[in-house]
């Protein structure tokens, strides 16, 4: 009788059941779903609007490296040469119908002020050149790469383009005589940061980021993964370990800014550390990643077995040996897990460096942890801040380096992990 | 404890007897009282039944309590462990037994909240005296736990590890030979001499607690404890344990933690019972197991228990 009821009971709730279940699945998937396409929508906007950054429009001019322009005197010295005039000598040439004075200025902006230094540099490498001509593509203003790419409407009334009607002429002209040439944009990799949109690159911020990342990681996972394994394994389990763990985790919660204030304080005024620098940031970076791996550390180490730490213990290990032979070697992969999240998070952290001035306008790359130096994610807040229309592909561009980059840290912890992890 | 009425504990304990010796009550009953007033005597001072005490002892134990926090785990434990002896400990969960086995190389220590009074040797030697360590202890006094519990490491490893901390063999050769002779020693080299580099996880159950055994011989410890060592096995695994442990006994002293009466009585050579956290009863097996002095010892061994 009791058998026949559970029977029907349960035959009863069945159905209840099985819909709840579906419900369930198809809940998931939808979050699944939306998540999908959010990711998706965002890197189509991200690459349709930053692709078009790593090209760039050149003129093709012909140059000629005269020596009565450059070396006046007979001697040529690269310091102090015209460049610029001869990029305006053939620019006349090109137009020869151009000789008012006014006409000739809007025809000169044209051509990008990279322009000169790229001639220069062509000399440096190469002194025979001087005396000789040849055709050479200079980089295009970035006004004129903005109309090349479709950026800039030609049907605006003149007042409203950035371009003037005879502008537009002289680039149609040199279209049409098939001088106008798209070529990637080595700037962007190669430069420091610039006003001039066509000659502004990512080095400086991409070097700013690297040397702040060693720091970080140099201070940061040592000094985790040495707390996490003494208060894990070493220190005696009271209030006082209560009180010390409360207080990591509040600081991992603390908002960025505060260790950006701290840093400044501390290492800046007090400790007399240069501003804008990569030391001062990697620090102050060190000090926020510092909780979270702590706390990646802590739950790695809790997570082995303790029946391998009393197997160890058995056979008459020390309880350095069983940390250092056991232990760690088990959790290495979670506290590695937990360094590369610190470090993603360091990557993408720009308040804290606001405030110890890596937000400055530098253009030289940095070459060392104490030059001045902006970050990537800084350097994209700079960008995005910028009117130039051409600054907003550069923005994206600049965003696309940075999840590549974080991408590749990523992957390197994933080989790592998998290396360790083969270990036994 | 409750206190069980005499008739109960008669009809309890000598159905034979009350079958056939209805003529003489005088005998039972006499049976029954010098019985009763032994656990009585137990019960208020926990006194143990039977012989603590043997010959040529090698560990012992005396009036050794433990404390977990506010809990009193152990209540006064005397025991005496010869050498060259097996002796089981036995008792329903919960009773102490695995803690008074981990008080005997101190993995206590490593609870926190455990405190051990009392004295235990080791040899004559105090191995709660501040000047020993406990990690010269755990060389002299190997443990086997209750679930297999190999190194994420080769099989190789697994037993190289203890003579290579405590720097037991000079060179490559010497340690090659300590492994071989501790896994033929444990009856495991046969299965894995082809792959002593694979992971020691990647072998059963039983094989894992050999190898287990193995790596616990090849420190060459005086004492070694087990810790039901075949509780999670196969019958054949535990024969092949048990073989073992026999064949074990011919060097080492044995304290084997079980909660199998027919593995107690097949390996050991003494038998202790212990019930809430008092050894009740402690004798040779045989006397155990045919002629228990203490109510609770054969209502443990009878399966009247709980």
């Amino acid at each position: 009788m009791k058998g026949r009821d559970t029977r029907t009971a349960v035959e009863a709730s069945l159905r209840r059941r099985r819909r709840k279940e579906v419900l369930f699945r198809l809940s998931g998937l939808v979050a699944t779903a939306v998540g999908i396409v959010f990711l998706g929508v965002f890197f189509a906007s991200l690459i349709g609007q930053g692709a078009s950054a790593f090209r760039q429009t050149f003129i093709e001019l012909d140059i000629e490296y005269s020596k009565d322009v450059l070396a006046p005197e007979g001697e040529l010295d690269l310091d102090y040469a015209d460049f610029d005039a001869v990029v305006r000598n053939a620019l006349w040439q090109e137009f020869p119908g151009v000789t008012d004075r006014r006409a000739r200025r809007d025809l000169l902006r044209l051509v990008s002020a990279a322009a000169g230094f790229q001639l220069r540099d062509a000399l440096l490498e190469d002194p025979e050149l001087l005396g000789t001509r040849e055709r050479v593509a200079v980089p295009a203003s970035a006004t004129v790469d903005m109309l090349v790419k479709g950026n800039i409407d030609r049907s605006l009334n003149e007042a409203r383009r950035p371009l003037t009607d005879r502008q537009l002429e002289w680039i149609d002209q040199l279209a049409a005589n098939d001088r106008l040439e798209m070529k990637f944009n080595t700037a962007l990799f190669t430069n420091g940061d610039s006003r001039e949109p066509e000659m502004a690159g990512i080095k400086g911020a991409l070097m700013g980021s690297f040397y702040m990342l060693i720091v970080t990681i140099g201070l940061s996972f040592p000094l985790g993964v040495a707390a996490a394994i003494y208060l894990e394994e070493f220190a005696p389990k009271n209030r006082w370990a209560d009180l010390i763990e409360v207080n990591i985790n509040n600081l991992a919660a603390v908002p960025s800014i505060v260790f950006g204030l701290l840093g400044l304080a501390v290492f800046i005024n007090w400790l007399g550390m240069p501003r804008s620098a990569p030391l001062v940031g990697g620090l102050v970076l060190a000090l926020l990643t510092l909780p979270v791996i702590i706390i990646a550390s802590r739950a790695a180490i809790k997570a082995v077995p303790p029946s391998i730490r009393e197997a160890a213990l058995g056979v008459g290990a020390s309880r350095m040996q069983v940390v250092f032979h056991h232990v760690v070697p088990l959790a290495l992969p979670g506290m590695l897990t937990g360094a590369i999240i610190g470090m993603s998070r360091a990557l993408g952290e720009t308040a804290p460096l606001l405030m110890i001035g890596m937000v400055a306008f530098i253009v030289d790359v940095p070459s060392g942890f104490s030059d001045p130096a902006s970050a990537l994610p800084v350097q994209i807040f700079l960008w995005a801040d910028s009117p130039e229309r051409a600054f907003a592909e550069r923005t994206s561009a600049a965003i696309i380096v940075l999840l590549g980059f974080l991408l590749l840290m990523n992957l390197a912890a994933i080989i790592l992990r998998t290396k360790v992890g083969r270990r036994w | 404890m409750p206190e069980p009425e005499p008739v109960k504990v008669l009809t309890l304990m000598e159905p034979t007897a009350e079958g056939t010796d209805e003529n003489s009550p005088d005998v039972i009953s006499g049976t029954a009282t010098r019985r009763r007033r032994l656990e009585e005597i137990s019960e208020l001072t926990g006194k143990t039944v039977g012989q603590v005490r043997c010959k040529d002892p090698f560990v012992v134990a005396e009036d050794v309590n433990v404390h977990y926090g506010e809990l009193h785990a152990i209540k006064d434990v005397t025991l005496e462990i010869g050498k060259r002896q097996v002796v089981a400990l036995i008792g329903p969960s919960g009773c102490g037994k695995t803690t008074f086995l981990r008080c005997l190389n101190r993995m206590n220590d490593s609870i926190e909240s455990a405190r051990v009074t009392g004295r235990i040797t080791l040899d004559g030697e105090d191995i709660y005296s501040k000047s020993l360590d406990p990690v010269a202890l755990r060389a002299r006094v190997g443990i086997v736990f209750q679930k297999p519990n190999p190194f994420p490491k080769s099989i190789y490893d697994n037993v190289a590890y203890g003579p290579r901390i405590h720097g037991l063999a000079a060179d490559r050769a010497e340690l090659d030979n300590i492994v071989h002779t501790s896994l033929e020693r444990a009856g495991l080299l046969k299965e894995v001499r082809d792959r002593l580099d694979e992971p020691g996880t990647s072998l059963s159950g039983g094989q894992q607690q050999r190898l287990c055994i193995a790596r616990t011989i090849a420190v060459n410890p005086e004492v070694i404890l087990m810790d039901e060592p075949c509780s999670a096995l196969d019958p054949i695994a535990t024969a092949r344990i048990e073989d073992l442990i026999d064949e074990l006994s011919e060097n080492y002293a044995i304290v084997i933690v079980t909660h199998s009466m027919q593995q107690a009585a097949r390996v050991s050579r003494r038998v202790a019972y212990f019930h809430l956290g008092r050894l009740v009863e402690v004798d040779d097996t045989d006397k155990i197991f045919t002629n228990p002095q203490h109510k609770l010892t054969e209502n443990y061994i009878t399966g009247r228990f709980g």
